[in-house]
């Protein structure tokens, strides 16, 4: 299964931010989208997630426009996990993932013992059980980025598109939030995730595209894409690299 | 901890309402006792003489049981708009007039009482402005596609009330000042004081069509009080869920309005103090709204109407307790509205 941009563009009525974007996420595999900040990251992925109409070009789920389902269909395919939970009421963490089961049920339905069991499992699968019963405003940036991924999972979609996923995270929870995202593709999921830094996609995604005033500058593996004169010409700043003795490779802004 | 919160809280809140039926029914100038209450209910339901003064049963059946009923009505609706709008408008500082239910609604109460025109009429015209003035706001707020569509609705749900408020004014200024305008001033305050036996089935009907609306959506109102793309991406058709909320809600606020007058700070402080028994969850947090908000008025209106030789008017009841219970909110919520 896969969910792919066919020659894309993407903004705003009256404030185009790119185009001519052709991307492909495919189930098991992560893809990470790299560029500068304001490049149009954020923008590219809400478009791929529907919440945006295509300027021009489309969007297809297995060659099908997403624009052809209806919203729930479309949640119960592709889950999204924004860059930082800003809700206005605190919800306990098992309240907020039962909300993922919003397209499993009527409008009228009452969440069942289903849905509660699979919020609950996937609580468990993201290591956060025992953080159920606390309100989602008490808990710290790590957590609540893994509550809201567990969010996601329970909407049971094939893909998962998430937001500089680390970007409110200290050090450690970094590494934390970025295995279970690798932990997603292995099972199955296809993944979507943007980022600035460019050590993420090397050291998580299968994939990267360069995503640069809005047009992909370069797409493919990580190893083959990821050269420091791309990356130089993608922050338009020197970038050194480190490569340690065993052949693992970190860039370094020159 | 959470389902102890909710039974806990759930109790206090049908406590409340509990106590507010017992005070309202048996506490006035005409003391009543829960006995003879118990007993004139029975005989009614029955067919049994009750073998009380006939004085007992009128003031039970007539005077004392229809405005029972009619706080009831208010209070809940006013409570359950309030919760269902707070979350519709991400907001828990809104209260249920935010797109000019209120202000429309005392439009057309003051015209027709400009007019002359009977009580009925007085109600139906409030009834009808509220409806319309909601109906404008949302139509001339869903053109403006700028930015945020919410910000955009209650900005314009405040520009259209002051431009109400003004009509309100103009009305005020060509009323006669012996009659009408003290009419006006006093249905502006609201009171349940006139309340008739004939008042109710335009009051109840209203409230429990919206509110059985707003409890039967109540789940999703969860998701739909997170950032709009997030409830989106769950699989919500937000835009469609949003006008039936607004129509709900203005439904039994209007009512509401229509019977009682303007009667503010209960759609706001009520679903407050419901959240602190129960929680966020709006699968809890509606029912116990609505319990609740009819408890606290019942309370409002016996307080009114025995305070003082002269009935206070509850609008001013329930802004002198809204007030302070405000300015402790602000204080004391900055982590978050659990």
């Amino acid at each position: 299964m896969t969910i792919a941009a066919d020659n894309l563009a993407f903004g705003y009525r009256g404030h185009p931010v790119g185009r001519g974007v052709t991307l492909e996420i495919r189930a098991g595999e992560v893809l990470a989208l790299l560029g500068p900040n304001g490049g149009g990251k954020t923008t590219l992925l809400k478009t791929m997630l529907g919440l945006l109409p295509p300027q021009d070009g489309s969007v297809l789920l297995d060659g099908r426009p997403l624009a052809a389902l209806t919203i729930p269909e479309r949640a119960r395919l592709v889950a999204y996990v924004p860059q930082s939970h800003q809700g206005t009421f605190a919800f306990t963490a098992f309240d907020l993932v039962l909300m993922g089961r919003t397209a499993h049920g009527g409008l009228f339905a009452r969440p069942g013992a289903k849905d509660r069991a699979v919020a609950a499992s996937m609580l468990e699968r993201l290591g956060i059980a025992h953080l159920s019963d606390r309100p989602v405003t008490m808990i710290s940036g790590g957590e609540r980025q893994l509550v809201l991924v567990a969010r996601a999972l329970a909407q049971e979609p094939r893909f998962i598109v998430l937001d500089e996923p680390t970007a409110s995270l200290d050090f450690g929870n970094q590494g934390k939030v970025m295995r279970q995202i690798r932990q997603l593709a292995s099972d199955g999921l296809g993944v979507l995730f943007t980022t600035h830094d460019p050590n993420q996609a090397l050291g998580h995604a299968d994939r990267v595209a360069l995503l640069r005033d809005g047009g992909v500058m370069a797409e493919g593996p990580v190893r083959e894409i990821l050269t420091p004169e791309r990356l130089a010409v993608l922050y338009g700043a020197p970038v050194e690299t480190v490569v340690e003795p065993g052949g693992r490779t970190a860039f370094l802004p020159g | 901890m959470q389902p102890l919160r909710s039974l806990g809280g759930g109790a206090v809140a049908a406590s409340v309402l509990f106590l507010g039926l017992v005070v309202a029914f048996t506490v006035g100038r005409f003391p009543i006792g829960m006995t003879d209450i118990a007993v004139a209910l029975w005989s009614r339901a029955t067919g049994v003489p009750s073998g009380l003064s006939p004085a007992v049963e009128a003031v039970i059946f007539q005077i004392r049981g229809p405005r029972v009923l009619a706080a009831l009505a208010c209070g809940a609706a006013l409570a359950v708009a309030g919760a269902a709008f707070q979350g519709l408008f991400r907001n828990p500082l809104v209260s249920p007039d935010i797109l000019g239910a209120s202000s429309g609604a005392a439009l057309g109460a003051v015209l027709a009482i400009l007019l002359s025109f009977g009580i009925f009429g007085i109600q139906a015209a409030a009834f009808a402005g509220g409806l319309v003035a909601v109906a404008a706001v949302y139509a001339v707020g869903s053109t403006i596609r700028s930015g945020d569509p919410i910000l955009t609705l209650v900005l314009t749900g405040v520009v259209l009330g002051s431009l109400l408020g003004a009509g309100v004014g103009l009305v005020k200024v060509l009323a006669d000042p012996y009659n009408q305008l003290p009419a006006m001033t006093f249905w502006l305050l609201g009171s349940l004081s006139a309340t008739s036996p004939a008042d109710l089935v335009p009051l109840i009907a209203p409230v429990v069509l919206g509110a059985l609306v707003l409890m039967a959506l109540r789940w999703r109102m969860n998701a739909l009080s997170l950032p709009e793309e997030e409830a989106r991406a769950l699989g919500l058709p937000t835009g469609v869920l949003r006008v039936v909320i607004i129509a709900a809600a203005t439904l039994t606020t209007a009512a509401s309005v229509a019977a009682a007058g303007i009667i503010g700070w209960v759609g706001l402080v009520v679903p407050h103090l419901a959240r602190f028994l129960v929680g966020p969850d709006f699968g809890r947090l509606i029912p116990a709204s609505a319990v609740l908000g009819g408890g606290y008025l019942l309370l409002i209106d016996t307080l009114a109407r025995t305070l003082g030789p002269v009935e206070v008017p509850l609008g001013i009841l329930t802004a002198v307790i809204g007030t302070p219970f405000f300015v402790w909110l602000l204080a004391s919520s900055r982590g978050g509205w659990s």
